[in-house]
């Protein structure tokens, strides 16, 4: 007989009962965006009778599909800034000696603490007056760069070896082409990283959107959502419906790049 | 092919100078060794030619002309690091080309490049191989082959063999000096084993503290060191330094007196130091072909036999001696052996500054 450790017994319904809790509300909401409006109130799990009438309404009787569209290229736009710039950041402050240097890194590091809570004020303020509210540079340009990312990518950039560098120096690569052929490709378990905490934090952001915007066809995902929330009556089956699409390009980007996380390009055959 | 000349060179990080003054000629098609202790700034030196890294004082020139401010792809080197800094993410092909690819080297000339390379050191199978999936052996290789491919006007090798097994390494030496001796490039080689320095060098560069101890060739630093510290670092096992006093016409030993050779100085407070290898200790009959003077006997401390030859431990007069007793047939432990000094190969050095001053100086100062 197969000796079960009690140890293993424990994890696993742990583990469990803790996919269980995390998956219940998507659950409901996916089941909820099949119900029928006049069902939405009743007790019983599953729906009597599983419509896609939701689906087809919100895709066409509402601003949904330009709301994700808007939230699709934030996103998108965001993302690929944060890829791009914070590992150049990064890695400058991991590979150049500069006066000054440290003190960079410890206050884009100190930026971490500060809650967004607080930041939107001075972002309001300063996109007022350079005119960007209410458009969709207004939404984004707070997320171009990000004090984290910054911090994740110089240090992945500071276990690439100097000596790598320096080869292609002599190889005969120009300071920027090194960064791109040679340090980039190394690190792309920790762009993958990267990219996934960026899509999903700007897919997902919900209060600076709302402060910046004030029409509804630039509203993002969220808002949106928000927005069909009223004072008087919510509709939840159109809430529920659009947040189940909202979630399908999570899930793609989760499927795309976590393959990369666990699979990177290891830094071995450098030494003997 | 081309000369390399340091004048003057100093180097600096953060306000200390690790780089103390070096002037160096290397001659077209030599092969020199930087060698000495670690820390003692090879690297830095090779770096600073490389163009790597700047220098604070000084000019080096690469076949006559000032390369101060030109960049690394600009002065025709090329480099094997002791990683051998392979890029993880190409195959062992991109490694060669990449420098050629760089430079716009057409595709065609690249390839043909490359695979003569591969040919000259047997990568033809492993081209297509990324370095991951490579032995050590293979990855120094392909370092090699890199800069090969390149076909500089110098090489530059910065410990490239240090991360390989002992047998391994020894065969991949003899594979670098055939190589030398095929290209003729000229080369520069930094290591801190000796036994690397004396069988690959045209002339070995004995470095100490970011200064220059001695040039010369091996067999002219293993005879004729210029110092106490050349002297203990050429030649394995270290050469034996003894105390002495001169004393009128004689020097005194801790255990007995010697005739004084001729000395090119003499210390004013007469403390000097005797010198002599291991080889250069005779024992048993070979001790008879020195004069009576010499001769003396040691009791035998540590015996390390190793095949054809052992290493003895000998003490006398409360003086430890290293030396070398040739053939299978050892002493034990405990036991007196008749022992001399070779009167021709002992070095002199003065106690206090450690300088030379034995008779194969006195021409030299
Ligand atoms: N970039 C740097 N910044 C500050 N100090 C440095 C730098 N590079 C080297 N040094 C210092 O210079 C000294 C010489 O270093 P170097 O690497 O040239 O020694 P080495 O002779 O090659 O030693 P090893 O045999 O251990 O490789 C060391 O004390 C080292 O700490
Ligand atoms: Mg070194």
């Amino acid at each position: 007989m197969k000796i079960v450790r009690p140890g293993r017994v424990i994890g696993f319904t742990l583990l469990a009962l803790g996919g269980i809790v995390m998956i219940m509300p998507l659950l409901f909401m996916l089941v909820t965006s099949l119900k029928s409006n006049s069902e939405i109130y009743e007790l019983h799990v599953l729906p009597r009778e599983p419509t896609l009438g939701n689906y087809i309404e919100i895709l066409t009787h509402s601003h949904f599909a330009r709301w994700f569209l808007v939230s699709f290229v934030v996103a998108a736009v965001s993302t690929v800034s944060v890829l791009f710039f914070d590992s150049l950041i990064g890695y400058t402050l991991a590979k150049f000696r500069f006066r000054g240097s440290g003190v960079v890194f410890v206050a884009i590091l100190s930026t971490l603490m500060i809650p967004t809570e607080m930041l939107v004020i001075p972002w309001y303020v300063m996109a007022k007056s350079m005119g960007w509210l209410d458009s969709i540079w207004g939404i984004m340009f707070p997320g171009m760069m990000t004090g984290f990312g910054v911090f994740l990518m110089r240090q992945f950039f500071a276990g690439v070896p100097d000596e790598l560098l320096d080869a292609a120096r002599i190889d005969g690569l120009g300071e920027f082409e090194i960064f791109w052929k040679v340090a980039l490709p190394l690190v792309t378990p920790a762009l993958s990283a990267l990219a996934i905490f960026a899509f999903l934090g700007n897919w997902t952001a919900f209060l600076w959107p709302l402060i910046v915007t004030t029409s509804p066809n630039l509203y993002t995902v969220p808002v949106g959502l928000a927005s069909l929330s009223g004072e008087f009556q919510t509709d939840w089956e159109m809430i529920m419906t659009g947040s189940s699409i909202a979630t399908i390009p999570t899930l793609l980007v989760f499927i795309l790049l976590q393959r990369n996380i666990v699979n990177g390009i290891t830094l071995s055959g450098l030494k003997g | 092919m081309a000369s390399v000349t340091l004048r003057g060179i100093r180097k600096a990080f953060d306000r200390t100078e690790i780089i103390k003054g070096i002037d160096l000629d290397i001659a077209d098609k030599e092969f020199v060794v930087f060698v000495g202790p670690s820390g003692c700034g090879k690297s830095t030196l090779l770096r600073l030619i490389a163009g790597l890294e700047d220098v604070s004082a000084g000019e080096i020139l690469i076949d006559g002309r000032v390369v101060n401010n030109t960049a690394p792809k600009d002065r025709n080197i090329a480099m094997v690091f002791q990683s051998y800094a392979l890029y993880p993410h190409m195959t062992v092909a991109r490694n060669m080309g990449f420098g050629l690819r760089a430079a716009k080297t057409p595709t065609s000339e690249i390839d043909r490049r490359v695979g003569e390379a591969a040919a000259m050191l047997g990568l033809e199978s492993l081209l297509q191989r990324r370095p991951g999936e490579l032995s050590g052996g293979q990855r120094q290789r392909v370092a090699m082959g890199r800069a090969i491919v390149r076909d500089p006007e110098v090489f530059l090798f910065d410990e490239p063999l240090s991360n390989l097994d002992a047998q391994l390494r020894n065969q991949v030496r003899t594979d670098i000096k055939k190589l030398h001796q095929q290209v003729r490039t000229t080369s520069i080689y930094v290591t801190h084993d000796q036994v690397e320095a004396m069988t690959l060098a045209d002339r070995i560069v004995l470095l100490r503290d970011g200064r220059i101890e001695q040039v010369g060739t091996p067999i002219e630093l293993f005879t004729c060191p210029a110092n106490r510290f050349v002297a203990r670092f050429i030649g394995s096992p270290s050469m034996n330094i003894i105390p002495a006093q001169i004393d009128d016409n004689e020097i005194v030993l801790p255990w007995m007196r010697l005739p004084t050779p001729p000395l090119a100085t003499r210390p004013t407070d007469g403390r000097i130091e005797l010198g002599i290898r291991p080889d250069d200790l005779l024992t048993g009959a070979a001790c008879h072909s020195v004069p009576e003077a010499y001769r003396f006997t040691a009791e035998v401390r540590v015996v390390e036999p190793m095949g054809a030859e052992s290493q003895l431990i000998v003490s006398v007069g409360g003086q430890d001696l290293q030396l070398r007793l040739m053939g299978r047939l050892f002493p034990k432990p405990g036991e007196r052996i008749a022992c001399a000094l070779d009167p021709a190969e002992l070095h002199v050095f003065d106690a206090t500054t450690g300088v030379a001053i034995g008779q194969r100086h006195i021409s030299l100062q």
